[in-house]
């Protein structure tokens, strides 16, 4: 494989981790939140930190994933407090005070970042095998919830959070439950970052990626594990098959995310699943 | 000296915050939704100006011309995005809002270039009085200036006439307005035209003091003015007045007292999180959830 290749799938992965768990958090639990970028770009920078401390990768993916779900975890409590479009401004802040954080803090790099972050000794295949083993896992443990009584409590407090609790599930457990673990995912796809650029910015973790994620997810399919990952490797493949999307990266995107929503609210997932209905019909 | 400066800076920001908020706040008020693509309309307002004054040599020109095309736009937003989905959760129009937001940024950028486009003749711009020592540019007078003169025309407009008195009725009890034979959907076309108008004079004003309109003029601007409207308790002009003033004096002083470990945007978003966290509902007013 060319390094561009080994690059390029290395961004799937990241990609397919980060939009699988926004799914756990917006479309399982309903919570929609435009901030991922910040939990990302947390555990981003804990990995980076350790990685230079100590130099161990698994203590730097561990603190990766501990501070990214304890960032979520206080986020969570935000869902508490606000609902829906409110909760979506909350987290909207979360993320600018995130990267207007992190460009004033000497510790942190300031605006310059953290470069020079020492690697994984993988080399690049073994990092590109690292992340997509954990994407992977990410993909399986979505489907796992998805089907276990967890991924049913998501889905009735999503759906109605007052039924839900007439039905004895405690949403607010649940949603700081569906919080921790999507922005420990969020966490883990930032130290998986680390290793692979050896780079760090405020920049590269900022509130249009977290835009760029929600229309992985709607484009998807909100709630269907398959289908936001389908819309993840596609949206990633796209502007690195077509030129032209490249120059155009948000036209495209922001685009596609107005169209779906006005015209096919469901995503590609509902697409296909009504195309194979139809198809089975017949 | 230096803190009289700050507060004629924290003025002049926070009349421009009003003028562009006060368009979201009243579709909050009326249609329940958080409008972040009016800072497209901000936006497209300040590019018409710098576009049309460049051709014809005329600032005044360039502000007519984006008075009367930007709430054409806005009163399509309102007609191709929201209005079909109105039934929808309302997180959902406000995506599809971000996504036309992010869309239209990067149009701008296509069809403006990367750069920006300033001003080819812009006097106001450069022109500057000294008020007992303390520099003041003309375009900051300006702001203030449209500022009051907007806010009282529309207290007139809303107080004084029919339609007025109409709009405001549909904005506070939708139901009875109708029953008495106002048609909402017309207010609703007169609503986004006006908050459109208003938020493109707000644009051609901040690209004037710039002498600069750039693709990502309205990014920072958008989500502060959802700050705003939180603050000023939603769907409330007055609130939403004071609230402008408020953020644009507390941004100046805050970049002196804070500004060494938050950056001057990140201090918006901070007052928003603990306002929502504290008072979900606003300082006046209650919310639906």
């Amino acid at each position: 494989m060319s390094a561009y290749e080994i690059s390029l799938l290395s961004v799937i992965g990241i990609n397919v981790i980060l939009a699988v768990s926004l799914n756990m958090i917006s479309g399982f639990c309903g919570q929609i939140s435009l901030g991922h970028g910040a939990f990302y770009g947390a555990g981003a920078y804990a990995a980076a930190l350790a990685m230079i401390g100590t130099g161990n990768i698994l203590l730097a993916l561990i603190s990766a994933i501990v501070v990214g779900s304890l960032l979520g975890i206080v986020v969570g409590f935000a869902s508490l407090r606000v609902r829906s479009d409110f909760l979506a401004v909350t987290t909207i802040g979360v993320n600018f005070l995130f990267t207007g954080f992190v460009r004033k803090q000497g510790w942190l790099g300031g605006e310059m970042g953290i470069s020079g972050i020492p690697g994984s000794g993988l080399g690049a295949d073994g990092n590109m095998v690292m992340i997509l083993l954990f994407a992977a896992a990410t993909i399986a443990l979505s489907l796992y919830i998805g089907r276990s009584w967890m991924g049913f409590a998501f889905r009735a407090v999503g759906e109605d959070e007052d039924t839900a609790a007439t039905l004895g599930i405690n949403a607010a457990a649940y949603k700081l439950a569906a919080f921790g673990i999507g922005t420990a995912l969020a966490g883990l796809a930032g130290g998986l970052y680390t290793f692979f650029t050896q780079f760090i910015t405020a920049d590269a973790f900022d509130f249009i990626l977290s835009v760029m994620l929600m229309a992985m997810v709607v484009i998807g399919g909100i709630g269907s594990t398959w289908g936001v990952v389908v819309a993840a490797i596609g949206l990633t493949l796209l502007p690195e098959a077509i030129r032209f999307v490249n120059d155009y990266r948000l036209l495209v995107f922001g685009g596609l995310l107005v169209l779906v929503i006005r015209l096919a609210p469901g995503g590609f997932a509902a697409l296909a699943r009504a195309v194979a209905t139809r198809m089975s019909r017949a | 000296m230096y803190y009289i400066d700050l507060a004629v800076t924290g003025v002049s920001f926070g009349c421009m915050y009003a003028m562009m908020a006060v368009g979201l706040t009243l579709v909050y008020g009326l249609l329940r939704i958080l409008h972040v693509a009016h800072a497209a309309v901000f936006a497209l307002g300040a590019y018409v100006t710098v576009v049309v004054a460049n051709a014809t040599g005329s600032v005044d020109a360039g502000f007519l011309a984006a008075i009367f095309i930007t709430p054409l736009f806005g009163m399509a937003i309102y007609r191709m995005l929201y209005e079909p989905l109105l039934s929808y959760r309302p997180d959902v129009p406000m995506i599809a809002s971000v996504g036309l937001l992010v869309l239209m940024q990067d149009a701008f950028r296509i069809v403006f270039g990367e750069q920006g486009v300033t001003f080819r003749n812009n006097t106001y711009g450069f022109t500057t009085f000294d008020v007992f020592g303390v520099t003041v540019n003309a375009v900051q007078i300006a702001i203030v200036v449209s500022a009051v003169i907007i806010f009282l025309g529309l207290h007139l407009f809303t107080t004084q006439t029919r339609i007025g008195v109409g709009w405001r009725a549909t904005v506070s009890q939708p139901k009875i307005a109708a029953s008495f034979g106002i048609d909402s959907i017309k207010v609703r076309y007169l609503n986004f035209a006006i908050g459109s108008a208003l938020a493109a004079v707000a644009g051609g004003l901040v690209a004037l003091l710039n002498n600069f309109v750039d693709p990502v003029i309205g990014y920072v601007v958008s989500y502060k003015a959802l700050a705003i409207i939180v603050l000023g308790g939603l769907g409330s002009v007055r609130g939403t007045l004071i609230a402008s003033l408020v953020l644009g004096l507390v941004e100046s002083y805050g970049t002196i007292f804070i500004g060494r470990w938050l950056d001057r945007d990140a201090i918006a978003f901070l007052a928003l999180i603990a306002l929502l966290m504290i008072r979900p509902q606003g300082f006046v007013g209650t919310r639906a959830t």
